[in-house]
């Protein structure tokens, strides 16, 4: 027996490798099991759906003969409802944000406001839609013209903004403190502060964190259907008090019929879903490091 | 009560003085009947063993504790006479007179120009900023060093002239005093130099108060020194010496100066 050839200790070395490998085969299983199931759903879509996809499909509204059935107000729908919903959830989430990272004392009553936050982002997407068709449908009905785009939006801007308010909480914490200093040893505002470094530092975070508002708000059915989004739409939303349609309720709507042909329809709308929220992604990828390289200078 | 070894410095104008002043964070005690005179167009240098309080000190004068909640301070801290923390000063303005610069050289992740352009355009400077921006520069001896790359970012710049923009930054607001919480504790000894050579520069124009570990360093480069060492029982700081640096170095009147400043202390 030499010191490099001690014969216990190699074999018990042997198991402790075997353990090692075995640990990195579960793993390599799971990804695996992951990644075929989504790449199985995708084709499948794609061999269904991609036979369906033209620019009549894109251009037209829904009809009662499959082949003449489009996906247009979905698409206008749902953009013109994400859209309305940014412009509700973004300020208001983040202008929260702010205030409680920058301006709150930290006390019991910011610590509950934390905590139940962050159980907000939890409560299921049907409590929202009640919420909505009770208080934006039924009791600000005169002002939001009751089942309409604006209810949507609205109701779909409560339903994002704790993952609003949380994403722009973490990317605002992580400015580094030695920057608000230094802006307030040269006699700065809180405000200017907050303007010209703390958001231009988090603006990054912040905008991932909309985008991940944004793709679930895309995708999201329950709530709209509630507040009673239409699933049959022969015309464009005209404004704001215009009733809608969104992509998710036309597809299920194609689904939930008998006949094969609007099965197609479906696969096609769902494509048509999935290729929008990938270039929303990417657009908030592409921002995510236009602001880094701005910061680099 | 005033320390028997902290003098009201001669034949010198006082810009900022502390009588008696106490601070607590929450029902810790940090500082405790602390005296100070901070001479004008001088160099003051602050030195003390570490948790001595020499930072917290350094931060009354330019109301920094404020932003730290649970503070409490007590006494009188003065700026040509006036209270610092009478109820009708704005801590705001009290920063645009007494500049900081930090420990870390912490630049904005902007351009070199954006640094410096930044303070001033906020206190509401009005003239040209080119100008402006090119004194500062040369104030703090980095413009030959940037001029070419003046809106490239600050962060490329090596740790020495990181620092040197924030003092830049900071002059270019123009200050009637500059505080310095150990500038040069994250610098290597050239750039260390560098700093003590502006910081001779500088005394012509503004007043400065320096916290420094490092005593060969006081030595060289401040008129004043302030020695701070915990109390008797050792549960708060204080000014404990206070004189010419001359004269605390080489006729220390107190035992505890004199340990510290030969190595024997602790």
């Amino acid at each position: 027996m030499t010191t490099l050839h001690d014969t216990v200790f190699e074999a018990q070395l042997a198991r402790r490798r075997l353990k090692g490998r075995l640990f990195e085969l579960v793993a390599l299983i799971a990804i695996t099991i992951a990644l075929t199931s989504l790449a199985l759903l995708f084709l499948d879509v794609l061999y269904d759906g991609l036979g369906r996809l033209n620019w009549q499909f894109l251009t037209s509204y829904p009809s009662r003969r499959a082949s003449r059935a489009g996906f247009l107000p979905a698409i206008v729908g749902s953009i013109y409802m994400v859209g309305l919903m940014v412009l509700f959830a973004f300020p208001v989430g983040v202008g929260a944000a702010i205030y409680l990272e920058e301006y709150a004392p930290k006390n019991w009553l910011t610590d509950l406001i934390q905590i139940n936050i962050a159980n907000l982002a939890g409560v299921p997407s049907i409590i929202y839609g009640l919420l909505g068709l009770e208080f934006f449908a039924r009791v600000l009905g005169a002002w939001t013209g009751g089942r309409s785009l604006l209810t949507g939006a609205l109701t779909m801007a409560l339903l994002v903004m704790p993952i609003v308010i949380i994403s722009a909480r973490e990317a605002i914490r992580a400015v580094p403190n030695s920057i608000r200093l230094a802006a307030i040893g040269l006699g700065a505002t809180r405000w200017q502060v907050v303007r010209d470094h703390v958001l231009p530092y988090a603006m990054p975070g912040i905008l991932t964190g909309t985008i991940l508002a944004v793709s679930r708000a895309i995708g999201e059915t329950a709530p709209l259907i509630t507040i009673g989004a239409l699933t049959y739409v022969a015309f464009l939303p005209d404004g704001l008090r215009s009733q809608f349609t969104v992509m998710p309720i036309q597809i299920f709507n194609w689904i939930s019929r008998p006949q094969s042909a609007f099965h197609e329809n479906a696969a096609a709308g769902i494509i048509v879903l999935l290729a929008i929220l990938l270039s929303m992604n990417a657009l908030a990828v592409f921002l995510r490091y236009r602001f880094e390289q701005r910061l680099k200078g | 009560m005033k320390p028997k070894h902290v003098d009201m410095p001669k034949n010198e104008e006082i810009v900022l003085q502390a009588e008696e002043v106490g601070l607590h964070y929450g029902p810790k005690e940090a500082l405790r009947d602390v005296w100070l005179y901070v001479p004008k167009h001088k160099i003051t240098a602050l030195i003390g063993p570490s948790g001595c309080g020499k930072s917290t000190l350094l931060r009354c004068f330019n109301r920094m504790n404020d932003l730290i909640p649970d503070v409490r301070i007590s006494g009188r801290i003065t700026y040509h006479g006036e209270d610092l923390y009478a109820d009708d000063v704005d801590p705001v303005e009290v920063r645009r007179r007494i500049g900081m610069v930090f420990q870390k050289p912490n630049p904005f992740p902007k351009s070199i120009y954006e640094n410096i352009a930044w303070g001033a355009r906020i206190n509401g400077y009005k003239g040209n900023m080119d100008e402006l921006v090119e004194r500062s520069l040369r104030q703090a001896a980095l413009w030959d060093e940037v001029k070419d790359r003046l809106h490239s970012s600050a962060l490329a710049l090596s740790g020495g002239q990181q620092q040197r923009l924030c003092i830049a930054r900071t002059i270019a607001i123009e200050p009637e005093v500059i505080l310095m919480d150990e500038p040069a504790s994250a610098l290597d000894p050239i750039a260390t130099l560098k700093i003590e050579d502006l910081m001779q520069e500088l005394k012509q124009n503004y007043t400065i108060l320096i916290v420094t570990h490092n005593m060969q360093q006081a030595a060289r480069v401040s008129d004043y020194t302030a020695m701070m060492m915990l109390s008797d029982d050792r549960k708060a700081g204080t000014v404990i010496e206070f004189g010419p640096t001359e004269q605390i170095f080489t006729r220390p009147r107190d035992q505890r100066t004199e340990d510290y400043i030969t190595g024997r202390f602790g």
